[in-house]
């Protein structure tokens, strides 16, 4: 015969009502616990004057129309909303911006660990590239967009360099697929050795013990990089997908600076719509609801790359 | 989990907070005591702002209810922009240069303070003295909403070094003979191009982007790019579609104009003519090459003048507006007129004679300023403007893309860009 005892757990957090009084925390914990305020004090204040109170604002001037000339707000209610639906661009824009943020994405990652991988091994000189191919992570944007920009031009750097060889090369900034094809290269050249040393550091924390078994078990290289290097930096690689997409959807100088959204509208990205309409056509109400359109998109697409990492990134499952 | 709870509540409560201060910000109130003025402008040139601000100590030393006034360069290219944005932040100029593309916004809007009392009762302004084809634009009822201190026809400027070099009559040469029309300015272009390599015909900041500048063009073939009301689009009418296709032919089959993507500087002596403003005169005071100025060719519907113009509004919210508007009138008197018309040609009819102009434009001759900024700001029409600008300008360039392609389908098009157009302006 089994007897089964039940013991009562002992009441640690006796409930308040009919229960004992809730001890009030030693002077030291309350002096501990101002000091942490005290420590985040400045970042949340930063954090709501520049995130929160901006994020408020959005939702609230979505609700309005905004003539900034005329010195008029008026409540709306969804009709910026309702707007958003009907806008006859908007979908050429989303497809812009989708183009723009798969080919970044999958261009710059791939670079980037092709890189990592390549420069992962000890040969002379091996710094000298990493320097070279980090170095444009710390040139100021504008910079390296304008000189891009004359590069690009028709009768500019590339186009001469393709010469010499034969080649009459596009007009990049003023045709549709290669406008579009030259600002997603232009930004993987000025990224890519941040994700480069992102990679690399995950490829130097991967055990060579690992290699080397597999090599004794006469595995291929292919197969060690997809058997092993492949999970075990997958945990970077979710980071590196998560801020290159990000990265990707907020995309403005170069735009602004190689093609304005043209030609046509085959360049014009969600950010770049948003200030056109914000800022250019003075439309801040609509301007805001593009905002929170671009704020849930990235919000959704972090969601999902975050619930979908235990499916492939090694350690989360 | 209470130390979660407790930061939320903060930071909620600064945000609203924040957000509340944001938006119950108090109404600007009269000032009390002296005020500082600034004023928006988009030249950086350093002999402009030291004439700015020799006519604003002046201004200073007679009124001590100002204490300064700050001329404050912005980039051109982003201009009207800026100037929106600085309004939007709460950080409004007292004084603005209005480009003529955004005047009716301007006006329209009642972003700037009506200037006719203050200029009528103003000592020595002699308010008469504007002219009305000047002063047309900025204007509503009798209200008169920015002073168009800069009225700068458009005029062909020719390097006759280059076109000597390729063989041909400078532009003086054709003027005489009567054979100053397009067409000719397209040959001309095409053989510099040929024998020289080097650019034909440019108009200047056009850049295959700003369109409007084109009208320096299609206004010789008649062509508007909505009806005199603008209510109606007109780009696709048959004399734009011909204007089009004249430019098109030039830049992708004649090489007589530089095509898309490809830069040339007139002023570094990289093209044979240039399309401008003659306030770019200056830009030839170090020219290593000969060159002249004339009027815009003749065009098939004869011949025909644009004006560039620029006003200088009071932005009507400013706390400062009146002692803003009691500066410009200072500003824009037929004093400093006269001074200021060495790098913007006045809207005073006093001043628009080609002796006076001389005085003052020392690269150009009396008969130069007689036949091209007299005559042109008389009879010029001014760039096309209208309500919603922003927005159009940058609906055509989007349509107009497409034409800048050597098959383009002019006709097809123009039509599109009116389908992209009409319903901007009705809107």
């Amino acid at each position: 015969m089994t007897v089964t005892v039940v013991r009562a757990l002992p009441d640690r957090a006796p409930a308040r009502a009919g229960g004992a009084p809730r001890r009030r925390p030693s002077r030291q914990r309350r002096q501990d616990a101002l000091v942490g305020y005290l420590f985040i004090a400045p970042q949340a204040l930063g954090i709501a004057a520049f995130v929160l109170v901006p994020l408020g604002l959005i939702a609230y001037y979505s609700a309005h129309e905004w003539n900034v000339l005329a010195g008029s707000f008026r409540f709306v209610g969804t009709e910026n909303v309702e707007r958003l639906f009907a806008d006859p661009r908007l979908a050429g824009v989303l497809q812009a911006t989708a183009v723009f943020s798969i080919g970044l994405v999958i261009a710059n990652l791939t670079l980037a660990l092709a890189l990592a991988v390549l420069l992962n091994r000890r040969m002379r000189g091996v710094g000298f590239f990493r320097t070279v191919f980090f170095s444009p992570v710390v040139v100021s944007l504008v910079a390296w967009t304008i000189v891009w920009g004359f590069l690009l031009q028709a009768d500019g750097g590339i186009n001469g360099m393709l010469a010499t060889i034969g080649i009459e090369g596009p007009n990049w900034l003023r045709e549709g697929p290669t406008a579009m094809a030259s600002v997603v290269i232009v930004q993987v050249f000025k990224n890519v050795g941040l994700n480069m040393v992102l990679f690399l550091a995950a490829l130097q924390g991967v055990p060579h013990e690992l290699f080397e078994a597999a090599r004794v078990d006469g595995a291929r290289p292919a197969t060690i990089f997809w058997r092993i290097t492949f999970p075990m930096i997958s945990p970077t690689i979710l980071l590196t997908v998560i801020i290159t997409i990000v990265g990707s959807l907020q995309v403005f100088a170069q735009i602004a600076v190689l093609t304005q959204g043209g030609p046509g509208t085959s360049t014009t990205v969600l950010v770049y719509y948003l200030f056109q309409q914000a800022f250019q056509f003075g439309k801040f109400g609509y301007g805001s609801v593009l905002a929170i359109l671009l704020f849930l998109i990235v919000l959704v697409l972090t969601i999902v790359q975050w619930t979908l990492r235990r499916k492939w990134v090694f350690h989360e499952n | 989990m209470r130390s979660a709870k407790m930061l939320t509540a903060t930071g909620a409560l600064a945000a609203s907070a924040i957000t509340l201060a944001a938006c119950s910000a108090p109404a600007p109130a009269e000032p009390e005591g002296p005020v500082d003025l600034r004023m928006t402008v988009w030249t950086s040139n350093e002999d402009h702002l030291a004439l700015f601000d020799s006519i604003a100590e002046a201004y200073m030393a007679e009124n001590e209810n100002v204490s300064s006034v700050t001329f404050d360069p912005l980039p051109f290219d982003d201009y009207t922009t800026t100037i929106t944005t600085q309004i939007a932040g709460g950080n409004a100029p007292d004084l603005a240069w209005v480009l003529e593309n955004a005047a009716l916004d301007f006006v329209g809007s009642g972003a700037l303070l009506d200037l006719a009392p203050t200029f009528e009762a103003a000592e020595g302004f002699e308010y008469d003295d504007l002219s009305d084809a000047a002063t047309g634009l900025w204007r509503q009822g009798d209200g008169l909403y920015a002073y168009p201190f800069s009225t700068s026809p458009f005029a062909v400027f020719s390097n006759t070094t280059l076109l000597a070099e390729a063989n041909l009559p400078s532009a003086g040469e054709q003027v005489a003979a009567g054979d100053w029309n397009w067409d000719a300015v397209a040959a001309n272009g095409a053989a510099v191009n040929a024998a020289t390599g080097k650019a034909g015909f440019i108009v200047r900041d056009f850049e295959y982007q700003q369109w409007d500048l084109l009208s320096t063009v299609w206004n010789g073939w008649g062509a508007q790019p909505w009806n005199d009301d603008r209510t109606e689009c007109t780009i696709d009418s048959d004399e734009m579609v011909d204007a089009f296709e004249f430019l098109h032919e030039a830049a992708f089959e004649t090489g007589a104009m530089p095509g898309p993507g490809t830069t040339a500087d007139f002023f570094a002596g990289e093209a044979a003519y240039t399309v401008t403003q003659i306030s770019r005169a200056g830009l030839l005071a170090e020219a290593g090459f000969d060159w002249e100025l004339n009027p815009l060719p003749e065009g098939p519907a004869g011949e025909y003048s644009v004006v560039g113009q620029a006003g200088i509004g009071v932005i009507a919210d400013s706390p400062n507006a009146q002692v803003a508007a009691d500066f410009l009138a200072f500003f824009t008197n037929p004093e400093n007129s006269r001074q200021l018309a060495q790098y913007f040609p006045p809207p005073r009819e006093s001043l628009l004679t080609g002796e006076t102009l001389a005085k003052t434009n020392p690269l150009l001759s009396a008969e130069q300023l007689d036949s091209v900024v007299i005559e042109g700001i008389a009879t010029g029409v001014t760039r096309p403007s209208i309500e919603g600008s922003a927005e159009i300008q940058q609906a055509v360039r989007s349509e107009l893309d497409a034409l800048w392609t050597p098959d383009a389908d002019i006709p097809a098009v123009l039509s599109a860009t009116c389908d992209a157009m009409q319903p901007l302006i009705q809107g």
